[in-house]
C-alpha cells in the first residue's frame, strides 16, 4: 500500500502556477527524493501536504484513503509531519519541553463517561446471580448504584486533575523521551537549551518532535543545506533507520550526491510540472539533471561582445558569516571587468546574497580583499573622496598630472593654492583610481559609483520604501545634497517622471506610493533610480523574478546599455537559460565557494546544473586575454600598501 | 474532483486598495457621531440605575432626559468663554504633547514616556522656581532658567531609552514606561522635601512665574500662551515631517530600517537626535504647564496627558494637520463629560469611561476604512438581488429622501455591531434600515 499518493495536484498563486498537475506517490519504508531547481513547485506541492496551502485541484491519498488536508492538524491527524528549512522552536526551553509544547490532552467527555459508568453498572446488575434472595438483592443493587453515583460525582475532579497532571512537567520527560531519540540513534541531549545548540542539534528536536507526535510520513525540506558533512552523514544513518522501521520520508534537496547516496527513488519537477520519477539505482547524476534543466531555450537576448574590459571589481579570497556564524562565502575570488555582464549562478542560498552585501559594505567581510578600480584616468581630482594630506602623499607619488601633460609638484604650495587647483579642476590622474572596498561605509561605496539594486523578495525591505511615493524613493540616494536643511523635490520628480516615461512604469502618479505597484513596475522604479546616477558597477540580484516577459526584457536591455557604458554588470541570476543567453561570463557557486568560471558563450545548461550541485574536482577560471595592465596594478596596489 | 466551494467561508476581508480618501472621512465623521451618541445612552441608563435605587430608598432623584444630557455636555463645552478658551488651552497641551512623541512613532520607537518627560520638564521648571522664588531674582532670568533647566531635564529623560536602544538594542517601550515611574517618584520626593501648605502639592506664589498675555478687559488671556506655543509647535512639526532632510530620515528609518542601511543612513544617531527633539517638546510641556498653568506642582501635574498624546499621535495618523483635529474632539468629549459628571456627581473616572467609548469607535472605523467583505459569489448573488428589490420599492416611495438626518447614524452604528453584513459596501443597505423604520 502507497504511504501517500498524490493525483493532479494543481496550485496557483495569482497567475503563476507554482504546481501544475502532479502526480507523486510514496511507499511505506521508502525514502523519496523531490528534485528541482529554484521555483519549480517543490516546498508548494510538501506545504499541501502539511496542510499550510490547500490545493486548488486534485486528491490527496494517505494509506490508500482519499483525505482532506486543510491545516496542519489535519497532517497530524494523517500522520504527517514536516521539518521545515527554518526551525521554529523556542529558543529558551529545553529540546524536551520543545517537544511536548503544545501537546493537547486526550478528549474526556464526562456526559460520555457517565453514560459508560452507567451502562457499566447496569451490567453488573444483570450479571448478579439469580439464587440471591430479594433483600441480598436489593443490597447489591444499592451498593453498586451508590458506587456509580459517587464516580459520576468525581468525573469533573478526575477531569481536573487529569488536566493538572498533564501541565505538570514530570521532572522525567527528559528521560521518556530520550527512548525514542535512541530508537532511531539520534545523538542529543534532550535537556539542552535550543538557544545553546547548534543547527544540526535544532533539526534533530525538529525530526523528534515530528516522530513524538506520531507520524510516520516525514517531509525533509532541505535538512542537508544547513548541515556539515559529518552532521549530514549522520542525518542519513537516522534516516536509514527511520526507512527499515517502516517510515516513509520525502526529501528535498539540491545535491545531486545526497540523492544518489540516501533515496531509492527521484521524483523531478520542473517550473511547477511533474517531470517523472525514476529509481535511484537505475539513473545517473547526468540524467537527473537533464531532467532538472530541461531543454536548451532560446530566448533571443541581444549580446555583444564586451569592448575593452578593464578589471572593475577584483575580489580576491573573500569570506562572509551568515547570521548563524556559518560561512556563507568562503575564500571567493574573481574579477569583473568594465563592459560586461558578468552572471552568477547557483542554487538560492548559496552565498548569493552575501556576496553582494559583502561587497556593498551591508554585511561585515571575515577576511578577503574588495579593490576597485576606479576609472579616473585623465580625470581631475576632487575633495569628494582625498583631503588635503592625501592629495599631497599622493601627489608626491606621482599620481596627478596637470592638464597639459607635465607632472604635478605640490611641495611648497599653500593649502589654499591646492585647494584653488583642485576646484579647478586642474588635478588630473594619470591611471586609475585603487581603493579597497573593506574599509568603507556603504554610503561611501555607494558614491563610488558601486550600485546594488536588490532581489525582489526584499526589493520593498531593502532599496526601496513601501509606503513612500516614487518622486520620495528617488531620492534616497540623493537627498543629502546641498546645505539647505530642507529636502528639494523638484530634481527627483523629474527622475521619476523621466523613469515612468522611459521605462513605462504603470501608475497612477507619481505620487503613488511604491508598495501599490506592481512587481515588474517596482523593479524598473528601482533599476531605474540605480541606473539614473551612471554607476560604474551595478550590482543585480534576481531583478527578473516575478516579472513577466516584457518587463524582464525591458530589464535585460537596461543591463545591456549599462554594459554598453563600461560599466561592470555583476547578474545574479536563477534562470540558467537567461544567464547563458544574457552575460558574458558566469561564476557558479556552490556551497558559498566558486565551483567554476565559465564563458557563457560555450557552457551548456548541463554543465552549469552540474557545477551548482556538485564542486568539481579542478576549478575553471575563465577570463578575456587577461591585458598586461592588470598585473601593474596590482603591483601599484601593493606600493600603495 | 474535490469540490473546493464548500470550503470557502461565507465571506472574507481584503484590503481596500481604490475608495477616496471622502468616503473615509464621511466614515469617520459618522464614528464620532456615533461615539457622542452612545456615550449619551450609557449615561442615560446609568442615571436610571441610580434612580431606581434612589426611589428605593426614599430619597430625592431627579428625572434624566437625552436632551438635558447633551445641554449638560454642551454646556461643559461652550458654556461660557471660559470654558471654551479652557476647551483651547487643553487642546493646546495635548497637541504639543502628541506633537513631541510624533516623530518618534514615525520611526517605529515606541515611546510611551511622555508622560515622565513632560513629568521632569515640569520638575526642572519647579526646582529653579523653587529655589530662586523670592529671593530677588528678575522673573525674567528665573522665566528663562526654569525653560533651560526643564528642556535639559526633559531630554535626559528622552535620551536615556534612545541611547540603550541604539547601543544596545534594548526594547525602548519598556524603558520608556518604566522612566515614567521613576519621574513620578522623583516629583513625589522633590514635593515631600519641600511641602508648601502641608499638602502634597508645591505652589509657587511669589513670583517667577509667566504671566497672563494680553490686555486687562480680555478674558482668556492666561490661555492665550498656549494656543500660540501649539500653533507655533505645530507648524514647525508639520515642516519638519514633511520637507526637511531630518524628517524624511525619519520616514525611511521608521518604514524601513534596511533600506536606510542601504542608503547609508546613520541609524543611531537619527534615533538619538529625534528622542532629543521629543525631549525639548516635553520639556517645553512641562515647563508650561508648571509655571504659566498650574502655578505648581504635583504627582499628577500631567495627569495621564502623556498616554492621551500618544493615542492622538496614532489617532491623526502621524500628521500634525489630523492631530489638531483629533485632540480637540478628545477634549470636547472629556470636557463635556466632565461636566455631566459634575451635576450627576459621577466621579472623576467617569470621562475617562467616556472618553475611552469614543476612542473605541474612532478606532473600530479604521477597520472599514481599510477592509472590505468579500462575499462569496452565491451569497453577493443573494445581496445583489436583495439590493435590486430595496432600489425598486424605494423609486415607487420617494418620501425616503426626507428622512432624518439621524437615521443614517444609527445605520453607522449597525456597521460595528454586525460585521457579518454588508453595511459598509452598500449604500441600499442604509436605505434598508430607513425601510425597516417606517
Amino acid at each position: 500500500m502507497k504511504a501517500i499518493e498524490l493525483v493532479g495536484i494543481t496550485k496557483t498563486f495569482g497567475s503563476i502556477h507554482a504546481n501544475q498537475d502532479i502526480n507523486l506517490d510514496v511507499e511505506k519504508g521508502e525514502i523519496l527524493s523531490l528534485l528541482g531547481e529554484n521555483g519549480s513547485g517543490k516546498t508548494t506541492l510538501m506545504n499541501m501536504l502539511s496542510g499550510i496551502y490547500f490545493p486548488d485541484a486534485g486528491h490527496i491519498f494517505v494509506d490508500g484513503k482519499e483525505v482532506l488536508i486543510k491545516s496542519p492538524i489535519d497532517a497530524f491527524k494523517n500522520r504527517i509531519g514536516m521539518v521545515h528549512q527554518h526551525f521554529k522552536l523556542v529558543d529558551i526551553f529545553t529540546a524536551a519541553d520543545n517537544i511536548i509544547l503544545g501537546e493537547k490532552m486526550p478528549p474526556f467527555s464526562i456526559r460520555e463517561k457517565s453514560q459508560e459508568l452507567r451502562l457499566q453498572a447496569a451490567n453488573e446488575i444483570s450479571a448478579l446471580g439469580e439464587n440471591l434472595d430479594e433483600e441480598a438483592k436489593k443490597k447489591a443493587i444499592s451498593k453498586i448504584n451508590n458506587k456509580r453515583n459517587l464516580k459520576i460525582c468525581a468525573l469533573p475532579f478526575v477531569k481536573f486533575g487529569k488536566a493538572v497532571a498533564f501541565n505538570y512537567l514530570p521532572r522525567t520527560r527528559a528521560k521518556r523521551l530520550q527512548a525514542i531519540a535512541d530508537q532511531y540513534g539520534f545523538d542529543i541531549d534532550l535537556k539542552k537549551k535550543v538557544y545553546e545548540m547548534s543547527v544540526s542539534e535544532k533539526q534533530t528536536v525538529e525530526i523528534i518532535k515530528v516522530l513524538y507526535r506520531g507520524a510516520d510520513k516525514l517531509i525533509l525540506d532541505e535538512p542537508t543545506a544547513v548541515l556539515t558533512p559529518q552532521e549530514i552523514q549522520k542525518l542519513f544513518a537516522v534516516m536509514r533507520k527511520m526507512r527499515e522501521s517502516g517510515k516513509s520520508i520525502i526529501i528535498i534537496t539540491h545535491k545531486l550526491n545526497e540523492v544518489m547516496e540516501i533515496s531509492d527513488r527521484v521524483a523531478v519537477l520542473r517550473k511547477g510540472k511533474y517531470i517523472g520519477t525514476v529509481k535511484t539505482s537505475e539513473t545517473s547524476e547526468k540524467e537527473l539533471t537533464e531532467m532538472m534543466v530541461g531543454e536548451k531555450v532560446d530566448l533571443n537576448i541581444a549580446r555583444e561582445l564586451p569592448i575593452d574590459p578593464q578589471p572593475r571589481l577584483v575580489v580576491e579570497g573573500l569570506t562572509v558569516r551568515n547570521k548563524d556564524g556559518l560561512h556563507a562565502i568562503e575564500d571567493v575570488s574573481f574579477t569583473v571587468n568594465g563592459g560586461e555582464i558578468f552572471g552568477v549562478a547557483g542554487i538560492a542560498g548559496n552565498g548569493q546574497k552575501e556576496l553582494l552585501e559583502g561587497i556593498a559594505g551591508l554585511q561585515p567581510v571575515e577576511s578577503g580583499s574588495i579593490i576597485f578600480y576606479n576609472p579616473k584616468e585623465n580625470k581631475p581630482v576632487t575633495f569628494f573622496h582625498n583631503d588635503l594630506k592625501q592629495i599631497k602623499k599622493k601627489a608626491e607619488m606621482g599620481m596627478f598630472h596637470y592638464p597639459d601633460g607635465t607632472p604635478v609638484d605640490l611641495k611648497g604650495k599653500s593649502a589654499k593654492e591646492i585647494t584653488r587647483l583642485v576646484n579647478e579642476e586642474q588635478i588630473l590622474y594619470y591611471e586609475n583610481e585603487v581603493i579597497d572596498l573593506n574599509k568603507r561605509t556603504p554610503r561611501e561605496i555607494q558614491e563610488l559609483g558601486i550600485k546594488l539594486s536588490f532581489v525582489p523578495e526584499d526589493r520593498l525591505h531593502m532599496g526601496l520604501v513601501g509606503n513612500m511615493s516614487i518622486i520620495d524613493n528617488m531620492m534616497l540616494r540623493s537627498y543629502r545634497k546641498g546645505k539647505s536643511i530642507f529636502v528639494n523635490r523638484k530634481k527627483p520628480k523629474a527622475l521619476a517622471d523621466k523613469i515612468i516615461d522611459d521605462l513605462g512604469v504603470v501608475t497612477p502618479s507619481d505620487m503613488t506610493p511604491v508598495r501599490r505597484l506592481s512587481g515588474g513596475n517596482v523593479q524598473k522604479v528601482l533599476v531605474g533610480r540605480e541606473i539614473s546616477s551612471s554607476p560604474k558597477v551595478l550590482m543585480s540580484a534576481y531583478p527578473v523574478r516575478g516579472l513577466d516577459v516584457n518587463s524582464s526584457y525591458l530589464i535585460y536591455n537596461l543591463l545591456n546599455e549599462q554594459k554598453a557604458r563600461n560599466t561592470a554588470v555583476v547578474y545574479v541570476g536563477e534562470d540558467l537559460d537567461v544567464l547563458i543567453a544574457l552575460c558574458d561570463r558566469i561564476m557558479v557557486l556552490c556551497g558559498g565557494k566558486v565551483s567554476a568560471i565559465v564563458d557563457a558563450r560555450n557552457v551548456t545548461k548541463e554543465q552549469l546544473g552540474l557545477l551548482m550541485t556538485k564542486m568539481p574536482e579542478t576549478v575553471e577560471r575563465y577570463d578575456y586575454n587577461v591585458a598586461p595592465q592588470q598585473e601593474e596594478t596590482k603591483e601599484e596596489e601593493k606600493n600603495n600598501d | 474532483m474535490i469540490n473546493n466551494k464548500i470550503h470557502e467561508p461565507l465571506f472574507h476581508l481584503t484590503k481596500r486598495t481604490t475608495g477616496g480618501s471622502k468616503r473615509a472621512w464621511a466614515l469617520r465623521a459618522i464614528a464620532f457621531a456615533v461615539s457622542v451618541l452612545v456615550c449619551g445612552i450609557v449615561t442615560i441608563i446609568i442615571v436610571a440605575v441610580n434612580n431606581e435605587q434612589l426611589s428605593q430608598a426614599g430619597r430625592y432623584f431627579e428625572e434624566y432626559s437625552f436632551e438635558q444630557y447633551f445641554l449638560d455636555f454642551g454646556e461643559g463645552v461652550f458654556g461660557s468663554p471660559r470654558t471654551i478658551w479652557n476647551l483651547f488651552q487643553e487642546t493646546a497641551i495635548l497637541l504639543i504633547i502628541a506633537l513631541a512623541v510624533t516623530p518618534c512613532f514615525k520611526m517605529k520607537f515606541w515611546n510611551i514616556g511622555g508622560e515622565g518627560q513632560v513629568l521632569m520638564g515640569g520638575l526642572g521648571a519647579a526646582i529653579v522656581i523653587r529655589f530662586m522664588m523670592g529671593k530677588g531674582y528678575s522673573d525674567g532670568l528665573i522665566i528663562f532658567l526654569s525653560l533651560l533647566l526643564a528642556i535639559g531635564l526633559g531630554v535626559a529623560w528622552a535620551v536615556v531609552p534612545a541611547l540603550f536602544k541604539a547601543k544596545w538594542n534594548t526594547n525602548e517601550t519598556l524603558l520608556t514606561l518604566m522612566m515614567n515611574y521613576i519621574a513620578v517618584c522623583l516629583v513625589s520626593f522633590f514635593v515631600a522635601k519641600n511641602p508648601t501648605a502641608g499638602s502634597n502639592t508645591i505652589f509657587f506664589d511669589k513670583g517667577g512665574t509667566i504671566p497672563p498675555i494680553g490686555p486687562q478687559e480680555f478674558v482668556g488671556k492666561e490661555f492665550v500662551l498656549f494656543i500660540i506655543a501649539a500653533a507655533v509647535i505645530t507648524t514647525i512639526m508639520a515642516i519638519y515631517l514633511k520637507y526637511s532632510k531630518h524628517g524624511y530620515e525619519v520616514a525611511v528609518v521608521g518604514e524601513s530600517p534596511n533600506t536606510a542601511k542601504y542608503v547609508g543612513i546613520n541609524t543611531k544617531a537619527v534615533i538619538i537626535r529625534t528622542l532629543v527633539l521629543c525631549g525639548v517638546l516635553c520639556g517645553i510641556t512641562g515647563f508650561l504647564l508648571v509655571s504659566a498653568k498650574d502655578f505648581s506642582l504635583r504627582e499628577d501635574t500631567v495627569g495621564g496627558r502623556g498616554f492621551t498624546g500618544v493615542l492622538i499621535s496614532w489617532l491623526g495618523q502621524f500628521n500634525p494637520i489630523f492631530m489638531v483635529v483629533t485632540s480637540f474632539l478628545v477634549v470636547f468629549i472629556q470636557r463635556g463629560s466632565a461636566k455631566v459628571a459634575t451635576y450627576q456627581a459621577f466621579g472623576t473616572s467617569y470621562p475617562s469611561v467616556m472618553a475611552g467609548i469614543f476612542f473605541f469607535f474612532i478606532i473600530a472605523v479604521e477597520f472599514f476604512v481599510n477592509y472590505k467583505f468579500v462575499f462569496r459569489e452565491d451569497i453577493q448573488a443573494k445581496i445583489d438581488a436583495f439590493n435590486e428589490k430595496v432600489k425598486l420599492t424605494l423609486s415607487k416611495n420617494k418620501k425616503v429622501e426626507e428622512a432624518p438626518p439621524v437615521v443614517h447614524i444609527q445605520a453607522g452604528e449597525e456597521q460595528k455591531e454586525e460585521p457579518a453584513q454588508d453595511v459598509v459596501e452598500e449604500p441600499a443597505s442604509v436605505e434598508e434600515s430607513v425601510k425597516e423604520e417606517k
